[in-house]
């Protein structure tokens, strides 16, 4: 079968910027080809990942992208969940139509409402959204379950927060990055109880562009290309009520993707993880869903330090999306950041042993009812 | 060097829309109005849902039985809701619970009051995983998930 690769990837600083949406996609494009020493003219086709009014304040955005992403004359398509976007354009070079295919993630979150009022609206206008709901009222409803049936403590959920944000200190595209303390996420204020303020992500800028290619192009773009090589993705109803929200559907989508990857122990054939976790406690959830600890030990999976920095199996040393959140970006920025691993290249947050294979997870939907799973490898 | 101006365009849209609520929750909520709580069951999982569908999301097949459900259940779980947010009309704080009403197999969303939702630590003595809630009626009736006003612990 074809192969893709990932090749080149490029994203905006974390801070908050002062460009326009246009400007701010074009710098992050223009610099994913210069680094591949490619023009827009050779790129086969674009595909985008954005969300409208509600992430951006335009209908159908991606009239407004393309532009900023060099898409002009060219065939592209648009996911608002950016690991869809990934996969559509590895489906796009699996086809061999295209050599080459540039995968674009962005938004400005510094300039649209704040994640609560927004994702009331994923709530239904007819039952969810009047009785209050918003995606951190499920995630506490979920948090407060997990803690309750398996006995996991606060204190070890928040221990996430103190890990993440700890990693994007060394992570320069980071947004939010603060060396803080399990009795600061403990003080800090309950918004939703038994959420604290810091064991949610904030909302931020950034743009990520991910350049793919078939295996003879890649090959020819890069000495170190990273290779596609699983991918499984599952979803849950969409009534919170429908659903065990402990029981969801990140261990199918981990199973079809471990599957296609060969992959038979994830603990000890991967070598990182990049991790979507909103709300501190998730990361914790993920990790047994993803078969890295048992069903109910996330509590103990953190208190052992394996997914610190220089633990077994790290998770987010990026400071995943705790420290960074473009809301539809993010599960490109897990992709890009799990490419840059294997490549060696995540800097100061590169991890201390050899990576040859990781893994990019992505969710959305109230408490994970849409999960995604990547796996590449060197 | 002073800082430099961010310039920015300001905008607030409002823009209607009129969303079908179709038969089924139609009919639902004019159950409401006569206080009866009803859900669909399904004839190939037997699964009632509440609120219901036409059809069991699972199954895939069209759910046609009504069936009446208890106004008191368990609570499955709680978020206890202390930050106000754009275009949010209940005021803060409030509890935001996901019941078991006896009589069904899905989780049904809306809150818990009738308690002093200030003291926070009195609610965490009483609301509590597990706990028996009762619905409580709304005396207006305006055919929408409002008319159950919330439920209250029963002890
Ligand atoms: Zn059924």
């Amino acid at each position: 079968m074809q192969r893709v690769a990932i090749t080149h990837v490029a994203q905006s600083s974390g801070a908050e910027s002062r460009e326009s949406l246009m400007d701010f996609t074009y710098r992050v494009n223009r610099e994913v080809l210069d680094k591949a020493g490619l023009q827009r003219e050779d790129v086969g086709c674009i595909i985008a990942g954005s969300a409208d009014i509600f992430h951006s304040g335009l209908s159908c955005a991606n009239a407004f992208d393309w532009d900023g992403i060099g898409a002009f004359l060219k065939e592209g398509s648009r996911a608002e969940e950016s690991a869809f976007s990934f996969i559509y354009g590895c489906m796009r070079i699996l086809s061999g139509r295209y050599d080459t295919v540039l995968v674009t993630a962005l938004v400005k979150g510094s300039e649209n409402p704040d994640n609560d009022p927004i994702t009331s609206f994923y709530g239904d206008p007819f039952y969810l959204r009047p009785t209050g709901i918003n995606e951190s009222v499920v995630a506490a409803m979920q948090m407060r379950q997990y803690m309750e049936r398996y006995s996991v403590t606060e204190e070890q959920c928040a221990q996430v927060a103190v890990k993440n944000l700890g990693n994007a200190l060394f992570n320069p595209c980071a947004d939010r990055k603060r060396r803080v303390s399990i009795e600061d996420v403990m003080s800090s204020e309950r918004i939703y109880d038994p959420l604290k303020a810091l064991e949610c992500a904030p909302k931020s800028d950034g743009v990520v562009a991910v350049l793919l290619a078939s295996e003879k192009r890649a090959k020819k773009l890069t000495k170190k290309p990273v290779w596609l090589a699983g991918y499984g993705c599952s979803m849950d109803h969409f009534h919170p009520g429908d659903r065990d929200l402990l029981k969801g559907r990140l261990p199918e989508a981990a199973k079809r993707a471990y599957g296609m990857a060969g992959i038979a122990y994830p603990r000890k054939e991967l070598d990182v993880a990049e991790v979507c976790e909103p709300y501190a406690f998730q990361e914790l959830l993920w990790c047994e869903q993803l078969g890295f600890c048992g069903e109910g030990k996330g509590g103990k999976w953190i208190d052992s330090g394996a997914s610190r920095m220089d633990g077994v199996l790290p998770v987010n040393p990026s400071g995943g999306v705790l420290a960074t959140n473009p809301y539809p970006a993010r599960g490109l920025y897990r992709i890009a950041e799990a490419a840059l691993q294997i490549k060696g290249e995540a800097g100061e947050h590169q991890v201390g042993k050899t990576v040859r294979k990781a893994l990019a997870h992505s969710t959305h939907g109230f408490g994970g009812q849409c999960q995604s799973v990547v796996i590449l490898s060197a | 060097m002073a800082k430099e101006e961010h310039r920015i365009v300001k905008g607030q849209v409002t823009v209607p829309y009129e969303l079908a609520l179709g038969r089924t929750w139609s009919a639902f909520y004019d159950f409401l109005k006569d206080e009866r709580i009803m859900g669909k069951k399904c004839g190939k999982c037997s699964r009632v849902l509440v609120p219901p569908r036409s059809f069991c999301p699972r199954c895939y097949v069209d759910m046609d039985e009504w069936v009446e459900v208890s106004q008191e259940g368990v609570l499955e779980t709680w978020v206890y809701v202390n930050m106000p947010f754009f275009a949010q009309e209940i005021r803060i704080p409030f509890i935001s619970a996901q019941i078991r009403l006896d009589g069904s197999d899905s989780g049904f969303i809306h809150q818990v009051a009738g308690i002093d939702l200030n003291d926070f630590d009195r609610v965490r003595e009483t609301v509590k995983l597990g706990g028996r809630v009762r619905a409580v009626w709304n005396p207006e009736k305006r055919g929408n998930i409002l008319d159950i006003a919330y439920f209250e612990p029963v002890d």
